[in-house]
């Protein structure tokens, strides 16, 4: 589905990726976690095309990414991120449906595609007309999801989706979006640098530090072998809190 | 157009039709032009009536700014004819020449195609003056006392101050030591002088407000300034298309003596009388040329104003918008070339505006085209800013999300770069427009009308009321010019910006 071969980036005196190979395999969630400035953002950035490689090859659905089929390919992806990245001028109609419209579909397939998005992600329609601005964080965070499906992509890619949002709102959405990828079957990667969410969401966490793939595996995988001590100290260092909570209430 | 100009021309080959009596072939367009004080404009107005009573067209440029615009006008045959002084001629304008008589500064004109008539009959020299009771005090008789008196504060009109006939030789033959010394308005120079801030400066010998202001000249005891004989100069084209006008023009030379002129000048800058009234008497009583004077009235003026200033703004504006815009998209596209077109537009914006218009002179002559054109470059700077700022201010997370959703880049720009801008552009434009109606207003000085032309008039004539006609409009121009862009903001202005800033504020 995704395969990365050799791709690097340096910018000026940091090396952001060492070369790395990576495969995606279809219909799966593959979670890219680390540390802050491990290069998991990078590599998520160097598949959209919104930053170019050094080195290598990327190449979804069988066909290499180059300058002249960026376009095409990005419409067979969703890209959801943080912040939403919604077009604060636009409706969630517009915002949702902007690229449907570029592309000429009739008013009533995109409206049928709509009704079918509000559905699967659970906005109420009545929020269409509204305006980013007049949106609260999670029902920000559904519409950018609603946009990035629009086109039905076979690749979704999520830059911290759920990041900026409140603990209780953030294990909602979770549950909500897990049961959405599970529905649609599509080949998902994200990133988060919860271990707990990466956990949640992933048939492969894909652990990473300084550029580098330091393990790849699931989570029993790299809780149980870790390849090296760093893989257990960033396991240990997020399971601390969840364990101080578990003896505060016993 | 066309019509129109026709239907003038017969109308003037009707009422003149004994004068032109059918030998004087084609009737031309006679453009005439003057400087900026009164006595320029009122020989401008006398030469205007004498080559409409041959049954030309005319057309007066008035008060246009300063000797080297109404010289090079001429030389490009941008106006036909316009009075001028011998003095400011050898001194000045072809002092290089060295020029010493009369007869060689015929030649001199002559190998540029041009012509002067005899002297109308009077010597408009310089002089320098101070109040009588001030003179008196000090016992001031002549320039050389002066140098007693070395903290006197002194201030002379913009040409003297800078023209080698000027200041600089003055002080250089007359070795004063005098620091204090300012350039400003010639006009302005008689408030100051009344107002007691300035206690020296340069006359006239015609000013009608040497006896007003009870001024003393003080005697040029070193012959320091040389003889400013008032003549008409002109084209040698005028004499073959119309030879009438120019033996018309041949006659008024000697019928003005210096009291003559003086009284001319006192009664439009003391009396309030118009220009074209007391050049008409004149033509009258001692040519007994008779003028059918078409009086403007004070709302035909205003509207010919108006409408001369709304072309200047709306043509230099609308250009300015269409050319910025993409300007400040290629600035923000790419930051090397940014630089380079905001350093330029920088740079544009520096230079004095009335500098601006005066360059463009020598490219597009005098009146309306160099104006826009100076406008025009006046008003790009705004924009492109607002426009490069306004696009560079977009989260990147949008711009990505629009890159990534697979919009081609002219659709990113179309659809979500413009419309996040439109606030800080539609501010630029606001800016510029405000600029360019300000602006404007100095355009007169080249010959381009607009509301500059009463507050030139006004400056001239001391007249506050003259000066408000078109102070007063302008601003409020650029009031509604700006309410204009309000309104189309409110238009343009996407709601769920609107929503933003409600949320923001």
């Amino acid at each position: 589905m995704l395969e990365l071969k050799g791709v690097s980036k340096r910018y000026k005196h940091v090396q952001a990726l060492a070369p790395t190979d990576l495969s995606v395999a279809a219909a799966e969630t593959t979670v890219l976690i680390g540390p802050s400035g491990c290069g998991k953002s990078t590599l998520l950035r160097l598949i959209t095309g919104l930053i170019r490689s050094d080195t290598g090859n990327i190449v979804v659905e069988g066909i290499r990414l180059a300058p002249d089929n960026l376009t095409a390919l990005r419409r067979r992806m969703g890209y959801v991120i943080q912040e939403g990245g919604l077009f604060p001028h636009l409706s969630v109609r517009r915002n949702v449906a902007l690229m449907a419209h570029y592309l000429g579909w009739s008013t009533t397939r995109i409206e049928a595609r709509l009704l079918e998005l509000t559905e699967l992600v659970r906005l109420p329609p009545t929020l269409l007309d509204r305006y980013p601005a007049e949106l609260s964080g999670g029902q920000r965070q559904r519409v950018s999801l609603m946009r990035a499906l629009m086109l039905d992509p076979h690749l979704l890619l999520l830059d911290e989706p759920l990041g900026a949002l409140d603990p209780m709102i953030r294990y909602e959405l979770q549950q909500e979006l897990k049961a959405i990828f599970d529905k649609l079957g599509k080949t998902v990667v994200m990133v988060t640098h919860d271990i707990a969410e990466a956990a949640f969401f992933g048939h492969t966490l894909v652990l990473m530090r300084e550029g580098r793939i330091v393990q790849q595996g699931s989570v029993r995988q790299l809780a149980q072998s870790p390849a090296e001590p760093f893989v257990e100290r960033f396991i240990t260092a997020q399971r601390g809190p969840m364990q101080q909570l578990n003896e505060a209430l016993s | 157009m066309k019509v129109q100009k026709a239907l003038f021309a017969v109308v003037l080959l009707v009422s003149f039709g004994p004068i032109v009596a059918g030998e004087a072939g084609e009737p031309v367009t006679i453009r005439v032009g003057s400087k900026t004080f009164t006595e320029s404009v009122i020989l401008g107005e006398m030469i205007k009536h004498l080559a409409a009573s041959t049954g030309h067209r005319t057309y007066h440029r008035r008060e246009l700014g300063g000797t080297r615009v109404l010289w090079n006008a001429l030389l490009a045959g941008e106006i036909d004819v316009y009075p001028e002084y011998t003095g400011t001629l050898m001194q000045e304008i072809l002092v290089h020449e060295g020029l010493r008589t009369e007869a060689a500064l015929r030649r001199a004109l002559a190998e540029r195609g041009l012509r002067m008539t005899q002297s109308l009959g009077f010597n408009n020299t310089y002089a320098i003056g101070v109040k009588e009771e001030l003179g008196e005090r000090l016992g001031l008789r002549t320039v050389s006392d002066l140098k007693e008196h070395p903290d006197l504060v002194l201030g002379f009109g913009n040409e003297f101050m800078d023209r080698a006939d000027g200041w600089p030789g003055l002080r250089r033959r007359y070795q004063l030591p005098h620091q204090n010394v300012r350039g400003l308005d010639h006009d302005l120079a008689y408030r100051g002088i009344e107002s007691g801030t300035l206690h020296v400066t340069d006359l006239y010998a015609t000013d009608a407000e040497i006896a007003y202001y009870k001024l003393r000249a003080l005697e040029d005891d070193l012959n320091y300034f040389p003889v400013y004989n008032a003549v008409i100069l002109y084209r040698a084209e005028l004499e073959e298309h119309a030879p009438e006008t120019v033996a018309l023009l041949r006659r008024l030379a000697g019928r003005i003596d210096a009291p003559a002129m003086s009284a001319l000048n006192a009664r439009v800058k003391l009396g309030g009388e118009a220009e074209a009234t007391v050049a008409a008497d004149f033509l009258e009583k001692n040519l007994g040329i008779e003028t059918e004077l078409r009086m403007h009235t004070a709302w035909e003026r205003f509207w010919r104003h108006t409408r001369d200033h709304l072309l200047l703004v709306v043509v230099s504006l609308s250009a300015a918008i269409i050319v910025s815009i993409p300007l400040g998209i290629a600035a923000a596209r790419r930051p090397r070339f940014g630089h380079l077109i905001l350093g330029v537009t920088g740079i544009i914006q520096t230079i004095p505006s009335l500098a601006l218009f005066v360059f463009m002179i020598p490219l597009l002559g005098i009146g309306g085209p160099p104006a826009v054109v100076a406008l025009f470059l006046y008003s790009l700077l705004p924009i492109v800013r607002n426009t490069h700022a306004g696009l560079n201010d977009i989260p990147a997370a949008i711009c990505e999300s629009a890159e990534v959703l697979g919009l081609p880049r002219g659709a990113q720009l179309r659809l979500i770069e413009l419309p996040l801008s439109t606030r800080a552009i539609l501010a630029g434009i606001k800016t510029s427009a405000v600029i360019n109606v300000g602006t404007a207003t100095l355009a007169a000085l080249i010959g381009a009308g607009g509301y500059g032309q009463p507050i030139l008039t006004g400056i001239r004539l001391d007249d506050i009321g003259l000066i408000l006609q078109g102070a007063v409009p302008a601003a409020v121009l650029a009031l509604l010019v700006q309410g204009l862009f309000e309104l189309v903001e409110r238009g343009l202005l996407p709601k769920g910006l609107r929503l933003g800033t409600k949320s923001n504020s």
